[in-house]
């Protein structure tokens, strides 16, 4: 009774009360959501009083929508009025928002029920969910090892069913990576389609919400109440919601998948990854679909392109956070430049200072036209990579990452070679492109993830070719052992 | 090893509003350096003649009709203020010519 | 001294403005744009740069910009780019100002004044200024470092102005004198009133004033090293601080000293200009192009429906004063001042059918009376009406200029209508011929010698027989009739 699906059609026969279902989630979240420190924060007072409101709309036949009465969480990074959003960061640990996201406001209209906020990489930056004030979260797989991140605890906690769903934001593969580290479907939806709106921003031009589901039909109802035009955010796509359930028709026949040369080269993923996808691969060649070899190109070049365009956004968009209005201001300061420096270097951790620097320097006079001006035009051949190997398939399919989850600690030390393993993700940011993670097999009890990315809006073929995946085959229902215990 | 130095390090911090310790300049010089090493690498690129991409998706300029809307109640958008008098949030001193 | 240095050196002006644009709400906010409300009171979570916040373009404020390019002959460009200006101060909430830097929305323009013509006579001419761009931007909030209201050293926030829409008007360095410099504002500033795209209420910090100076020695070809002053906000101000900054400079020259790029606070009580910041160390801006927002595009056809909408402006207004009322362009110049008098004088002209007698009155008599009172017309109590009303008695001989003139400050103050007044209380000219005919009977008699010497062929002493008759009616006679009159009697 952990997932979605079962949630939704225990609800609707009356099986089971929202009440119920968001109390169960609350009770897990205070156990196994504390014990894998995926949960940092609970609303379980309110959460229980709109499950009761879910309840009596549902007797009276008024529910809002698929998701009326069924629990979620939310990143720690998307504000909710009268709720803390910290990010992980000690310059926000008391900050309580004076506004709705626009998320927010559409899973209230929806009669979801947020329950409370996850774990993440500080800011969203980091693959591991260990860059945070709360300590690191904990692979429900195998408790010394990494969610993966930004959003770990987010991809941890629905593996761990502690609710069927929950919300992450993907800036360079941070709802993918950790999709693919924790065993669970991740969609990064195209740049737009869920609106930005009360999203802390990390890097604005890559930024997009994302749900963590286990099926691909469970992941159409969440992306269809969450998305859709939002006059709030200028660079919201002008489409309304599309119709996602409607297109998971089962029939890949005749589609043609992209495998990306770059992507399969030896040295590349570890080989049991690259066999995990392949066999993927020859599962939806069987249900009609076809290969074809596409070519990236610029494949080399995007972790240098994202970590410039990233990071020079970022060193803008956290300057806000300057003790002044809102958040930790240092103690005894003499001045206002004291009280910004201080009250940033206590506030800010170490990854954080990293990129702001970093953003800082590549934005700077004598340096802008060779790094970040070199970025933004490399971002234009990207995007035209990508145009071309349209040309020749309907989706590209890869790994999500090269390897399954590494140990926590692992890669603390060596933020370099933490970057560069961001190689199959942080593309579809630049391009703006949509892409998902699915489970496609397991290494030594590890999940491994498959991305699809699909061409600009065409959230619905990456859904099918999920969808018909899963009809075939068990992966995405496997359940780590924290998940067994609780259930046993 | 790119070019950047620990002054490099040093003035780009003060542009962010950063205090480094000495562990820190020393860490970020090195990290840094190897970070940009490799992406003086887009430099084989020849990019003469390319647009930047500031916006992954092009689209057509929203704009918003000239209409106010109800401000926020003065409480909410104070409740934050790690220092406020009255309906001021209040900041230690400004040292002259830092900004203006 | 101001003329020694001037023949030595050339003053070389450029000036920066920066208009509050005339919208409801803030540039990239709903929140509303109001003046004198308590701190903090017109903010929405965008001005306050709280985590999550997003913009999104005012489409009444890109409309202005429009209109203000097209007013100063500049250049509407197709697309135009908001960039973020990062620097750190309390007063900007976001650690960025959201700009326009590489492509403003408008730009290669102009604007004529009048200047003063070379040599003798106070002639003038006219002189083409001209404006580099215009572009779009947010306003910072209020720093309070007053210590008498912010108590101790500290510094007061105060948000409510933060994200109001800025234009910042830029103009190229055409300006050879202090003179020329507050010329070329008030001509700024009535254009942006008259099209309604700014209130430009210098009291309310809605039109300021930044200005680039450097001199270079007559003949020379190349600028001079320049200062900028920064935030003046009236005309005496911007006139006291570049006079001020041009006798510095000359100073510094005329002892064979160079002068430093930098930007100068101007010290009103002082008078003097002093280095607030140098150039060498000015911060890095790191501009670069907002994620948040994408470029404005601008189609011809939004440009030709503002360019429809468009006021008249004042030089055409100008020209067609001119043409239709048959006016000395000296006329013509001194109603279009501001569109409220030239609006005042349309409606006179309706009113009293004569549109000389409307400008004489207006000219002569109704501007002498507000500039005693320091008044602006639209804060005068007299309408158009009534002033017309007051011509036209005069005009039917039913009043004397003189009776009329002497009613105008009452009308000006109190308003109300001429014509009850002069009955009420008996103004209106004597035109009772029996009445006039004693009145004449009475002098006659009572100056036989006078009488006598006119009978002589002395037409002196008409004069003073005229005085003593108008005296006795108490001046509500009509000289003429009265002229006619004696006359008339004396020779039967
Ligand atoms: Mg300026
Ligand atoms: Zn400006």
């Amino acid at each position: 009774m952990d997932t979605l699906e079962t949630q939704r059609a225990a609800l609707e026969a009356g099986a089971v009360s929202a009440r119920e279902l968001v109390d169960r989630a609350l009770s897990a979240a205070e156990t196994v959501g504390a014990r894998l420190n995926t949960v940092v924060g609970l609303r379980r007072d309110a959460a229980l009083a709109e499950a009761e409101a879910s309840d009596s709309r549902r007797r009276s036949g008024s529910i809002r929508s698929p998701l009326d009465g069924t629990p979620l969480l939310l990143k720690d990074n998307m504000v909710m009025f009268g709720e803390l959003t910290t990010c992980a960061s000690r310059i926000l640990e008391s900050f309580v928002s004076p506004y709705d996201s626009t998320v927010v406001e559409r899973l209230r209209a929806a009669g979801a029920i947020v329950i409370g906020r996850t774990n993440m990489d500080e800011f969203a930056m980091g693959s591991s969910t260990e860059n945070s004030i709360y300590g690191p979260a904990h692979n429900p797989w195998d408790e010394s090892r990494s969610c993966g991140g930004s959003s770990g605890g987010s991809a941890g906690s629905v593996a761990a069913g502690i609710t069927g769903y929950a919300l992450g934001s993907d800036t360079g593969g941070s709802v993918r990576q950790p999709g693919s580290f924790c065993g669970v479907l991740g969609m990064k939806p195209t740049y737009g389609r869920v609106s930005r709106f009360g999203l802390v921003a990390f890097a604005s031009s890559l930024d997009q919400i994302g749900p963590f589901t286990r099926s691909a039909r469970e992941c159409a109802w969440v992306l269809e109440a969450i998305s859709g035009h939002d006059p709030r955010d200028s660079t919201s796509l002008p489409e309304p919601s599309p119709r996602l359930e409607a297109a998971l028709t089962g029939d890949v026949s005749g589609l043609r998948i992209g495998l990306p040369r770059e992507y399969f080269v030896v040295d590349g993923a570890d080989p049991a990854v690259i066999g995990a996808v392949r066999s993927a691969l020859a599962e939806l060649e069987s249900a009609g679909a076809t290969l074809v070899e596409v070519e990236l190109p610029h494949t080399a070049h995007v972790v240098s392109t994202y970590y410039l365009v990233a990071t020079a956004e970022a060193s803008s968009n956290l300057a806000r956070y300057d003790g002044a209005r809102f958040g930790r201001r240092a103690a005894g300061v003499e001045n206002v430049d004291e009280m910004y420096r201080r009250s940033r270097s206590e506030g800010f951790g170490d990854e954080v200072k990293r990129r702001i620097v970093l953003g800082t320097y590549v934005l700077s006079a004598g340096y802008f036209d060779a790094y970040y001006k070199k970025a933004q035009q490399v971002r234009t051949l990207v995007r035209q990579d990508f145009e071309r190997a349209f040309e020749a398939c309907d989706v590209i399919a890869g790994p999500t990452y090269p390897e399954p989850a590494f140990a926590l600690g692992a890669k603390s030390d060596d933020p370099i070679s933490m970057y560069l393993a961001d190689i199959y993700t942080v593309s579809a940011n630049l391009a703006g492109l949509p892409g998902l993670s699915l489970p496609c097999g397991q290494s030594a009890g590890l999940p491994i993830g498959m991305q699809l990315i699909g061409p600009a809006m065409d959230e619905a073929t990456l859904l099918r070719v999920a969808d018909v995946y899963q009809r075939r085959t068990d992966h995405h229902l496997q359940r780590p052992p924290t998940g067994r215990e609780r259930a046993a | 090893m790119s070019r950047i130095t620990r002054e490099d390090v040093e003035r780009t911090s003060r542009l962010a509003r950063l205090s480094l310790t000495e562990q820190e300049i020393a860490a970020l010089t090195r990290d840094l350096g190897l970070i940009l090493d490799h992406a003086d690498r887009l430099a084989v690129l020849d990019t003469t003649g390319i647009e930047p991409t500031a916006h992954a998706l092009p689209l057509a300029t929203p704009t918003r009709r000239d209409v106010a809307a109800p401000p926020l109640d003065p409480d909410l958008a104070l409740r934050n203020a790690p220092l406020r008098e009255g309906s001021a949030f209040v900041v230690p001193k400004v040292i002259e010519g830092e900004e203006s | 001294m101001m003329d020694r240095i001037l023949e030595r050196y050339e003053v070389v002006i450029g000036l920066e403005v920066h208009t509050h644009l005339k919208t409801e709400s803030k540039l990239f906010s709903p929140a509303p744009v109001r003046y004198g409300d308590p701190p903090n009171h017109d903010v929405h979570p965008i001005d306050l740069g709280m985590p999550g916040v997003l913009p999104v373009l005012n489409e009444r404020a890109a409309g202005l910009a429009i209109r203000l390019g097209l007013a100063t002959h500049c250049t509407v460009n197709h697309r135009s780019v908001f960039s973020r200006k990062n620097y750190f101060y309390p007063d900007l909430p976001k650690g960025y100002q959201i700009s326009q830097y590489e492509e403003p929305v408008v730009s290669g323009g102009w604007l004529e004044i009048e200047v003063a013509t070379k040599g003798a006579g106070r002639k003038t001419e006219r002189k083409r200024i001209g404006i580099t761009r215009a572009h779009l931007e947010e306003d910072a909030g209020k720093s309070i470092h007053d210590a008498a209201i912010a108590g101790g050293e500290d510094t007061y926030i105060d948000l409510n102005r933060a994200g109001v829409p800025l234009l910042e008007i830029v103009s190229e360095p055409d300006l050879r004198s202090p003179e020329e410099a507050t010329a070329y504002l008030r001509v700024l500033r009535s254009v942006l009133r008259y099209i309604d795209v700014s209130d430009a209420d210098m009291e309310k910090g809605q039109f300021r004033c930044d200005a680039n100076v450097s001199l270079r020695v007559r003949g020379a070809q190349e600028f001079g090293t320049r200062t900028e002053i920064k935030n003046l906000n009236s005309f005496a101000s911007v006139e006291a601080a570049i006079r001020a900054e041009i006798v510095r400079q000359s100073e510094i020259l005329d002892d064979g000293g160079r002068i430093v790029q930098a930007t100068m606070h101007f010290d009103v009580e002082r008078g003097r200009t002093r280095v607030m910041r140098l150039k060498e160390n000015a911060d890095d801006y790191r501009y670069f192009d907002d994620p948040d927002l994408i470029p404005l595009q601008i189609t011809d056809a939004q440009i030709e429906a503002v360019r429809a909408g468009m006021p008249e402006l004042p030089e055409q207004k100008r020209a067609r004063f001119e043409s239709a009322y048959a006016l000395s362009p000296d006329d013509a110049g001194l109603l279009i001042q501001s569109r409220a008098l030239a609006d005042f004088f349309e409606a006179t002209v309706v009113g009293c059918g004569s549109a000389r007698s409307a400008v004489n009155w207006i000219a002569r008599d109704l501007l002498k009376e507000l500039n005693d009172r320091g008044i602006e017309i639209d804060a005068a109590a007299i309408t158009p009406a009534t002033l017309a009303s007051l011509i036209r008695l005069v005009e039917s001989g039913l009043v004397t200029a003189r009776t009329a003139r002497e009613l105008l400050p009452e009308l000006v103050r109190a308003g109300g209508d001429p014509d009850e007044i002069v009955r009420e209380r008996g103004l209106g000219a004597v035109s009772d011929a029996g009445l006039l005919d004693a009145l004449v009977a009475e002098v006659l008699a009572a100056h036989p010698a006078a009488v006598e010497s006119v009978r002589g062929g002395d037409d002196k002493p008409l004069n003073f027989l005229m005085g003593k008759v108008m005296q006795a009616s108490k001046g509500k006679a009509d000289p003429a009739e009265v002229r006619t009159r004696l006359l008339a009697r004396i020779r039967s």
